[in-house]
């Protein structure tokens, strides 16, 4: 089956962090932890992103649009929560205006704990999610060809 | 006539390995000029088979066809230019290739994809004069306009064409879509329009644009070879060195400058071509 792993494009969201570990996700991509060498690029564009990683916790004003970006990427998509906030809400769990983690809204796979998340902990984080995303699509790929053959054996 | 048959076919058949390969050096050069290890030299191709296998959506079922008939056209293009037909003819079936892409990013009606195509136009309104002059340079020094002919002339044109050379060149940095002229659509992460003219090209139809630009970059790399390339078989040497120098320099230049506004794009471009492929051409004109 197609190899997809050599390719995770990132689709990084702020919730309402602090911008701690926003900083420390840009961190991933500078010289010293490159993590363009696995094939990660930051795009901003959901219509071309694999890994959709969030940072910070969910509000009532970003949850729609968390919504909306994650149902605007194609299949096979992975969720990536980073940093405590996007894991419960972390510092902010009692303000009156967060409703919790990521996972109140979309399917989280990989919960990437620390305040702020380290980059060695991001990096280890989004290896994790690529293995999930090449799952993802064998799944997918085995599911359809089952379908078919079934509608072989019926025809 | 049989050389360019086979010059064709491999043209077409090679391409997309040579742009994509040239596109891997290209972004692990860049790497190394940030201090960075970079991607592995294979990973546009690794990019393009992931696009290849992910769900396609599209806000337009049009534009898939239109991004095809980009693709088509600008195979075409540099078909011709191998075959060793009329050049300035490849140059205009490559203008025609450029519309389908401005209108496979407007008909989303995005507004990101909206504006990159906007400036995709003022991208060849930049350019288009450099790439006109080129063709006439190549006609005053050859007296035609055939690629087979100037080719098979017995001294390379750079010696004529100089000032004709640094036009093209600088607006190659527009063509290739590197910094400063990256303004319609960037390599680079985060720019102001997102993903520019790209922002609603998703899976395949991303997959047919990223082929695409490797068919246009060989076409326009087969371009700067023409200005080296003479009846001697050594010149092909000498043609791919200019080649690959011109590739690198189109990297650092990436490297090193920072996007300029439209407006300065136009100015500068317009610029550099009046200056010195003008005066190239007065020069020219003189002496013949
Ligand atoms: S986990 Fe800590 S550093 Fe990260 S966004 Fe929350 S408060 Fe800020």
């Amino acid at each position: 089956m197609a190899n997809i792993k050599k390719s995770p494009w990132v689709l990084h969201y702020d919730g309402s962090s602090c911008n701690g570990c926003d900083i420390e996700v840009l961190a991933c991509l500078t010289p010293v932890y490159d993590a363009e060498r696995l094939g990660i690029i930051n795009t901003g564009d959901p219509m071309q992103a694999d890994i959709f990683l969030i940072t910070g916790g969910i509000n009532s004003q970003n949850e729609e649009t968390v919504r909306q970006l994650y149902e605007q990427m194609p299949r096979p998509k992975v969720v990536v929560a980073v940093g405590v906030c996007a894991c419960t809400g972390g510092v902010f769990k009692d303000c009156y205006n967060i409703k919790g983690g990521v996972d109140t809204v979309i399917p989280v796979d990989v919960y990437v704990p620390g305040c702020a998340a380290r980059p060695q902990a991001i990096i280890d984080g989004l290896a994790q999610g690529i293995e999930i995303f090449q799952e993802r699509l064998d799944e997918h790929r085995a599911k359809k060809k089952n379908e078919k053959s079934a509608k072989g054996v019926s025809a | 006539m049989k050389t360019g048959i086979i010059l064709m076919i491999a043209y077409v058949l090679l391409a997309p390995f040579i742009g994509g390969f040239l596109e891997g050096l290209d972004r692990k050069i860049s790497a190394r000029m940030q201090r960075r290890v970079g991607p592995p030299v294979l990973q546009p191709f690794y990019d393009v088979k992931k696009l290849l296998n992910k769900q396609t959506i599209s806000v337009m079922t049009a534009q898939t066809f239109l991004l095809i008939t980009y693709m088509v056209l600008m195979v075409l293009t540099g078909a011709m230019f191998f075959y060793g037909t009329d050049i300035l003819m490849c140059f205009f079936v490559m203008s025609t290739a450029a519309t389908f892409l401005y209108f496979a990013s407007v008909v989303t009606s995005s507004p990101y994809s909206s504006i990159g195509a906007q400036r995709e136009l003022i991208q060849m309104m930049a350019y288009e004069p450099a790439v006109l002059l080129t063709c006439v340079g190549f006609y005053l020094a050859a007296g035609t306009f055939n690629v087979s002919e100037i080719a098979s002339h017995d001294m390379s044109y750079i010696l004529q064409l100089p000032g004709f050379f640094i036009a093209f060149v600088f607006i190659l940095t527009i063509k290739m879509r590197k910094s400063p002229f990256d303004v319609s659509t960037s390599h680079h992460a985060h720019q102001e329009l997102i993903k520019g003219i790209t922002t609603e090209m998703g899976s395949k139809n991303l997959a047919i644009f990223q082929i695409t630009e490797w068919y246009e970059n060989v076409f326009v790399m087969g371009v700067v070879g023409l200005f080296f390339i003479n009846s001697s078989i050594t010149s092909i040497i000498g043609a791919i060195a200019a080649i690959l120098v011109v590739y690198f320099l189109e990297v650092l230049i990436d490297n090193s400058s920072a996007r300029v506004k439209w407006a300065d794009m136009l100015k500068i471009s317009w610029i550099v071509t009046l200056f010195s492929a003008g005066v190239n051409l007065i020069i020219l004109m003189i002496i013949r």
